[in-house]
């Protein structure tokens, strides 16, 4: 039999700690704890990326959600200083099958197993995520919360803490994941342009993809008001990504509306987008289950093409496909259309210097594909100096 | 934009016969793509010699042409059909450089042939390295990223000594241009390996360009499968990592998708860099394949080569993703874009997306090298690998497990139990790749190698190798656990091992652990293969089984048939027995059941999931087939499972699925063993009142011994419960008996030896046949060429025979019938005969589909699968025959006088094996197959059938020239009359002295040329090795005597491979070729479809 030593460098099978992954509807799954011991509440959400583990962790827009990874093998990479999107991981809790034991890879610095414990948050691992992503995809994205240490109970206390937990629609979030103060992105190279971007939870590659083509980033609050915004006496705006429910963002959109008023080029993305949706003039719905990996077919709509692009959103602009809207800002029509369930996916304004998609062209993580975005910004900042 | 409209017709090349690096994956696109054609309302004609594929059914194509692909024949058929278009990407390498030839000659223009899917500069650009080095360059001008390995292009020795000065000294890698599956290609050492190596890869390569490159081994190994159509839309398939790094063919490495340790960023370099390569190439519609290496020390990213077609690999992704990279690359090439095209798995969101995976896919290759003692198993550049095995699993673990069983080769999976040996040598061993180095790397884990040891020692990512010290954690916890209770049972499950092993780890049988787990409950479900993990609901039932929480199978009404497929490609059981296994599929859905599939080789038609209703890829071991069969039940009626189509692999399960209640359709188990048991088969034979050669068998060599000499020497000596003639040798004296039972101890460990008397100069007959229980259908009879002693899978045969005559025939239906009745067969059945003098012997009989079955059904338009797939559910040959799947009246025995004449010929692999020493491996046939392939050619008459089977196989024959005949004793009395007809062709005949004399004697003038043994001459003469090396032989005709290096015979053959000079090794081939030859002189050989011969034949039916 087993003669052999065993082997220095791994761990036996560790101490499995017990834990439960409870969804609002009643179905309870059952695995070990992963990251931090004890309880965490959220949306439970569902990512279908296969890389970029650390990006997703760190993008502010999954602030107050629970995360499912569809991919099983996570962690493989462990984790670096240099990929995270924000100074902190942001989900509200973290779902996967598989976590990797080691971290391979030149540039990591620590596993994830221990990144998520530092940052004290609560995961689960060992459980069918693909049953809990069919689970979401038929009853939609609910509440949820994971248990384990001392916060594992019984189901039906478990059940009664995840429905008092507080729903994602009617959530204003983006001020909890916001900087707290104004700071300058510089430009890389020769500064060409200034421009002021509202955050509503920006992720770290947006700024650094304009500051590549010569734009000084001057990152504001979320609640910055239009005064603050002129103030750097900006070339364009810019809203970016961020949680929560368009819909309460009130104040943005009213910023929004001066910026558009004053025809300042506009850019934004994700949130941003449905904010300009709403300064336009349009509604916003919250999806079924969302969309949240890095494989979704986007057409732009004046060239045909097809770009493969990095989403998370789980709210969409309520806009018609059919037709050019009119809008107390002029002629608006639908840019760009998510080729697997046409749910909108990009705005452009025909009388203004205004744009905006859905998708994260900054992609981080994510395919390249729509890169050219930032490029089209560029042209409207130049075309207003013109 | 939607279809083109203006092509009408579209002709398809195919890749011909199965040859290492070229497989039956090209089958599966080209079927796929012949399909999609059809539906889009083209009319589609096909070329493609090998009659084993799906693609060359008569109803996937509107014309299909089983002739061989050289740019002879295809004109031909171009000037026939004038197709307004040629599709040549998705054929493999031989398509591609077969329309490039066409191209170049000028031909697709006399024609007015467009070329789509690719161009000729798009071709050049991704298979010409110099300008592909200029591609990756303007890459790297545009996006910053990616370099080529730094190298010189070489077209002499010159260049090459001068080469590697440049590189800054060896290892150097040698690649030669234009070579599928990079043959010809190694690591270069020293000046010796340089001088062989480039030296052979000048000789391989159609341009005589070779390309030296800087060492890179040791770097990890990525892959990406890209399409792109006419708007510029780029998609990444897959992407696939090499668990074995840069050194080892991609074929050859055991390969995990999706990529499992790059991060994001890292991996969006390789994509940025792949798409900008597809779009510098100018592949504008269709598919590619990407190789990089990435340094595990800094990320350095190297793009190695690029195959602008279909490919292996792109058969691996679409079956890892359910992506149907051929189909889609056919539609993309008759003018779709990828977003007008619907995924066929979810039907509602379209092709022009990234699939995206929530399981893991592993696939590790199936090596033959036992069958090539002498030749290297070191792993290499070159790929030697004849098949693969892939499996999912819900982690890498499970996959691994799960394809290492899939193998189905004794030692394929991890071994816990056996002594623990040393681990220094064991590290050392796992140092140099070769076929199983995972297990010893497992081996020195247990030995207690570090994981810094074993990557010091590999290379192999340590991410990879922590998970092997998970798996054998898990194995240690198994061995010491005091019980095997619930949680660790189920931990083991999940991590892929098998009953069987843990069975062994406890000391338990395999039974056993099975009756524990399911009494507590611990069973597979089964997960969707869905393009989208799970975001979209999926519409094709694709499934693989693990131990997860949630199984997806849907119940359904309908009774299901459960097909048990082939597993993976090996010498013996390859294609042909897919082929079987996707008709059985077609004809059972066709009458009213449901169709499941159990297979897990990814190049295949059966793994398609359009194939059949359902997919499961799956190992074919009794427990994943027993867990199958459950989970169908539970899902709606089973009537029952067909393992007589795909070979001895679902053949060797029968009895035990038997016994564990399931119920098997067709021929009975019992049945089953009946022919397979040599004393109970004497029995039906002697019943039967028929001959068989004198045979005995036995357990040792006193036994043995005691048969032989009652027998006589020489004696055929097999072990018994085996394909493809493992292990079969004519045995001439005691001494090479007693040598024989020594060195095949592992084999007849379990079952004994069989001794046959052998018969010298008997001919040797095939004959296919159905039986209901009541009446025979004599599929087919074929008539080898060569003699009896060389295994029927490498022999060339011809159907009708040749030579047998109407009375013969009677004998043979009478005897198989005798047999098929006797054994109790319910189904097909293969019996071999050999005619020696006016006897008629039974060598074996197979109550299953064979290897012929796909060539018979071919040569006489009668598909002989889908009929034995009906009766094995109850139908009777009279129904058949009512319905028209049969011929109304008569067979394969009564075919008319003016049927076509079809030629099968094998394919042997050796110019990709080498010795240790570097040498080419001996060619010459025998008992034991050796053939990774066939082709078929058909004509009206024997002579031209011959002809074109030689020039689908191995490249025409000759018309004029010089031939070298050098005979063994006994053939020399047959030589004459062929040698005459020879000279009267107009061909100079040279010859060794001995047989020189007898030709002399013989009237028949022949040139003496110098041994190799005797070296040059005194004034330089040049030795028969050096003129074949030189060009000047254009035929040979060398039978062995006797084998080994140290013969000429030996040295003849290799420079013969090395030269690809048509070389024949049997009298009886030589005056086929007499034949075929003259035929070739005649006149014009003529193209016919299958759809003209099988009206033909219908005709006079």
């Amino acid at each position: 039999m087993m003669t052999a030593p065993a082997s220095i460098t791994t761990t036996r099978r560790r101490e499995r700690t017990p834990a439960a992954y409870v969804l609002e509807d009643g179905r309870i799954f059952r695995g070990q704890a992963y990251g931090a011991v004890g309880e965490t509440f959220g949306e439970a959400v569902f990512n279908t990326g296969m890389t970029g583990y650390q990006e997703t962790l760190t993008d502010p827009s999954y602030h107050r959600q629970i995360v499912a990874m569809t991919a099983p093998q996570i962690g493989n990479t462990g984790v670096n200083d240099e990929d995270p999107e924000s100074s902190r991981i942001w989900v509200a809790g973290y779902v996967v099958r598989d976590p990797s034991r080691i971290s391979s890879n030149w540039r990591a610095t620590r596993s994830l197993d221990e990144e998520l414990q530092a940052q004290g948050i609560v995961g689960i691992s060992g459980i069918d995520t693909r049953a809990l992503t069919r689970h979401l995809r038929e009853a939609g994205a609910m509440r949820a919360g994971i248990f384990s240490g001392a916060a594992l109970a019984d189901d039906a206390t478990m059940l009664e803490r995840v429905r008092q937990a507080p729903q994602m629609e009617g959530a204003d979030l983006c001020g909890e994941v916001a900087t707290d103060a104004a700071y300058v992105v510089p430009a890389i190279g020769e500064k060409r342009f200034t421009v002021a971007a509202l955050d509503l939870g920006i992720k770290g590659m947006t700024p650094h993809r304009m500051a590549e083509r010569g734009i000084e980033v001057h990152v504001l609050p979320a609640n910055a008001t239009a005064e603050d915004v002129y103030a750097v006496n900006p070339d364009g705006v810019f809203f970016s990504n961020g949680p929560g429910d368009p819909a309460t963002a009130d104040g943005q959109v009213a910023v929004l509306r001066e910026v558009l008023g004053r025809r300042t080029p506009f850019f934004g993305i994700c949130f941003g987008n449905q904010l300009l949706g709403r300064a336009l003039g349009f509604g916003t719905y919250k999806l079924k289950y969302g969309h949240r990996g890095i494989n979704q077919p986007v057409q732009d709509r004046t060239t045909g093409k097809v770009e493969v692009t990095a989403h998370n959103h789980g709210f969409a602009v309520d806009a018609p496909l059919d037709r050019v809207s009119e809008t107390p800002f002029g002629r608006v029509e639908v840019s760009h259309v998510c080729l697997n369930d046409d749910v909108v996916e990009g705005l452009q304004c025909l009388d203004q210097p205004a744009f905006s998609v859905q998708y994260h062209p900054e992609a981080a993580a994510g395919p390249h594909d729509a890169a050219y975005l930032f490029d089209r910004f560029v042209s409207l900042l130049e075309g207003q100096r013109a | 934009m939607p279809k083109r409209t203006d092509i009408q017709s579209v002709l398809v090349i195919g890749s011909g016969p199965i040859v290492i690096g070229q497989a039956a994956e090209f089958d599966y696109s080209g079927t796929q793509a012949c399909r999609v054609l059809k539906a889009e309302g083209l009319r589609v004609i096909l070329v493609n010699s090998n009659p084993a594929t799906i693609m060359t059914d008569p109803e996937i194509a509107d014309a299909t042409y089983v002739e061989p692909i050289t740019p002879e024949f295809v004109e031909k058929i171009i000037a026939k059909e004038r197709p307004d278009a040629l599709l040549p990407t998705l054929g493999g390498q031989t398509a591609l450089n077969t329309a490039i030839s066409l191209a170049e000659a000028g031909t697709l223009e006399k024609y007015n042939v467009e070329l789509i899917g690719a161009n000729v500069e798009a071709i050049n650009k991704g298979e010409d390295r110099e300008l592909f080095k200029g591609v990756v360059e303007a890459v790297k001008a545009r996006i910053g990223h990616g370099e080529s390995a730094r190298s010189v292009i070489c077209h002499s020795m010159e260049d090459v000594l001068a080469g590697v000065e440049t590189l800054g000294g060896y290892p150097v890698v040698v690649r030669p241009s234009f070579t599928m599956g990079g043959a010809g290609s190694g690591f270069a050492h020293d000046e010796e390996d340089l001088r062989r190596i480039a030296g052979q890869g000048l000789t391989l390569s159609p341009t005589t360009e070779v390309l030296l490159e800087e060492s890179i081994l040791g770097w990890k190994e990525y892959e990406l499968e890209l399409m792109r159509d006419k708007h510029d839309n780029v998609v990444v398939v897959c992407s696939i990592e090499n668990f074995d790094p840069m050194g080892v063919h991609t074929g050859d490495s055991i390969t995990v998708a999706p990529s499992m340790t790059l991060t994001d960023r890292e991996y969006q370099i390789l994509r940025d860099i792949g798409i900008e390569v597809i779009r510098e190439v100018g592949v504008d519609t269709g598919g590619c394949n990407i190789q990089f290496a990435v340094n595990p020390e800094d990320g350095r990213v190297i793009v190695i080569e690029m195959n602008p077609r279909v490919s292996r690999s792109s058969a691996l992704a679409s079956k890892a993703t359910g992506f149907p990279i051929a189909k889609i690359a056919a539609k993309l090439a008759v003018g779709y874009t990828l977003d007008e095209i619907p995924n066929d798995i979810t039907e509602e969101t379209p092709a022009s997306f990234e699939p995206t995976l929530d399981y893991v896919v592993v696939k590790v290759p199936r090596f033959a090298f036992e069958k090539f003692p002498s030749a290297d198993a070191t792993l290499t550049t070159t790929m030697k690998s004849v098949g693969e095995a892939m499996a999912l699993g819900r982690n890498f673990p499970e996959a691994l497990n799960k394809a290492l069983r899939s193998l189905e080769k004794k030692g394929s999976q991890f071994d816990f139990v056996s002594e623990v040996g040393d681990k220094a040598e064991l590290l050392a061993k796992a140092q140099i790749p070769t076929d199983g180095r995972i297990n010893t790397v497992m081996d020195a884990i247990r030995a207690g190698a570090t994981a810094e040891e074993v990557f010091e020692s590999t290379k192999i990512d340590p991410w990879f190798v922590d998970q092997l010290f998970l798996i054998h954690e898990i194995a240690e916890e198994l061995a010491e656990a005091e019980k095997l209770d619930p949680e660790l049972l189920r931990h083991a499950k999940r991590h892929g091992f098998s009953d069987q092993q843990i069975g062994e780890i406890r000391g338990l049988r395999a039974d056993v652990v099975r009756e524990v787990r399911h009494a507590l409950g611990i069973r597979p479900v089964y997960k969707t293969v869905d393009t989208c993990a799970a975001e979209f609901a999926a519409k094709t039932p694709y499934f693989y089984s693990s131990y997860d929480e949630e199984s997806e199978v849907a119940p359904r009404t309908k009774p299901a048939v459960i097909i048990l497929g082939s597993g993976p490609n090996r010498i013996g059981q390859g294609i042909e027995f897919d082929y079987s296994c996707v008709h059985a599929s077609f004809a059972l859905s066709d009458a009213g059941y449901e169709t499941v599939m159990v297979n897990c080789n990814p190049e295949t038609v059966s793994t398609d999931y359009d194939t059949s209703d359902r997919l499961y890829f799956e190992p074919l071991t009794l427990e994943d087939v027993l867990e199958i069969v459950h989970a169908e039940e539970l899902a709606g009626p089973v009537a029952g499972v067909l393992v007589q189509l795909g070979g001895q692999t679902p053949l060797g399960l029968a009895q035990a699925l038997k016994d564990n209640g399931v119920t098997i359709v067709g021929t009975s188990p019992e049945a089953i063993h009946l022919a397979e048991e040599r004393g109970a088969f004497g029995r039906v034979l002697v019943e039967a009142g028929l001959p068989a050669p004198k045979h005995g068998t036995a357990f040792s060599f006193e036994e043995a011994k005691k048969i032989a000499d009652e027998i006589g020497y020489p004696v055929l000596a097999r072990p018994s419960y085996v394909l493809g003639g493992r292990g079969m040798e004519i045995v001439y004296d005691e001494p090479s008996l007693a040598d024989y039972l020594k060195r095949h101890a592992g084999l007849i460990s379990e079952h004994p030896v069989l001794i046959d008397r052998f018969l010298d100069d008997a001919i040797e007959i095939d004959v296919d046949a159905l039986f209901d229980g009541d009446e025979l259908y004599l599929g087919g009879v074929m008539e080898h060429i060569e003699e009896a002693g060389i295994h029927s899978g490498d022999s060339a045969c011809a159907l009708p025979p040749i030579t047998l005559g109407g009375y013969d025939i009677k004998r043979l239906r009478a005897a198989t019938e005798a047999i098929a009745r006797g054994v109790g067969v319910r189904g097909l059945i293969n019996i071999q005969f050999a005619m020696a003098g006016d006897i008629l012997y039974v060598l074996e009989a197979n109550p299953r589909a064979s290897r012929t079955v796909p060539f018979t059904s071919k040569a006489t338009a009668v598909p002989l699968a889908k009929a034995a797939a009906r009766i094995s559910l109850g139908a009777t040959i009279a129904d058949l025959r009512g319905e028209g799947l049969l011929p109304k009246e008569g067979d394969g025995g009564t075919l008319p006088l003016d049927a076509p004449v079809a030629v099968k010929e094998a394919v042997m692999p050796w110019s990709r094996f080498r010795d240790i020493h570097g040498r080419g491996v001996d060619t010459v046939l025998g008992p034991e197959m050796r053939s990774t392939g066939e082709v078929m050619g058909i004509d009206s008459v024997f002579g031209t059938a011959y002809a074109k089977s030689q020039a689908g196989a191995y490249g025409a024959l000759p018309k004029s020239g010089r031939v070298f005949v050098s005979v063994a004793n006994r053939d020399k009395r047959n030589l004459v009359f062929p040698a005459r007809a020879l000279v009267g062709l107009g061909f100079e005949i040279l010859a060794t002295s001995g047989t020189a004399e007898v030709l002399h004697r013989n009237g028949i003038d022949a040139t003496i040329v110098r041994k190799h043994s005797e070296g040059e001459g005194p004034a330089g003469e040049k030795t028969i090795v050096q003129m074949i090396h030189d060009g000047e032989i254009d035929l040979i005709i060398n039978t062995p005597f006797g084998t080994g290096s140290r013969l000429d015979g030996y040295e003849i053959r290799t420079a013969a491979v090395a030269r690809s000079v048509p070389c024949l090794t049997t009298v009886q081939a030589m005056g086929a070729a007499v034949q075929g030859i003259d035929a070739l002189r005649g006149g014009s050989v003529g193209v016919r479809s299958l759809q003209e011969h099988a009206a033909q034949l219908n005709a006079s039916r």
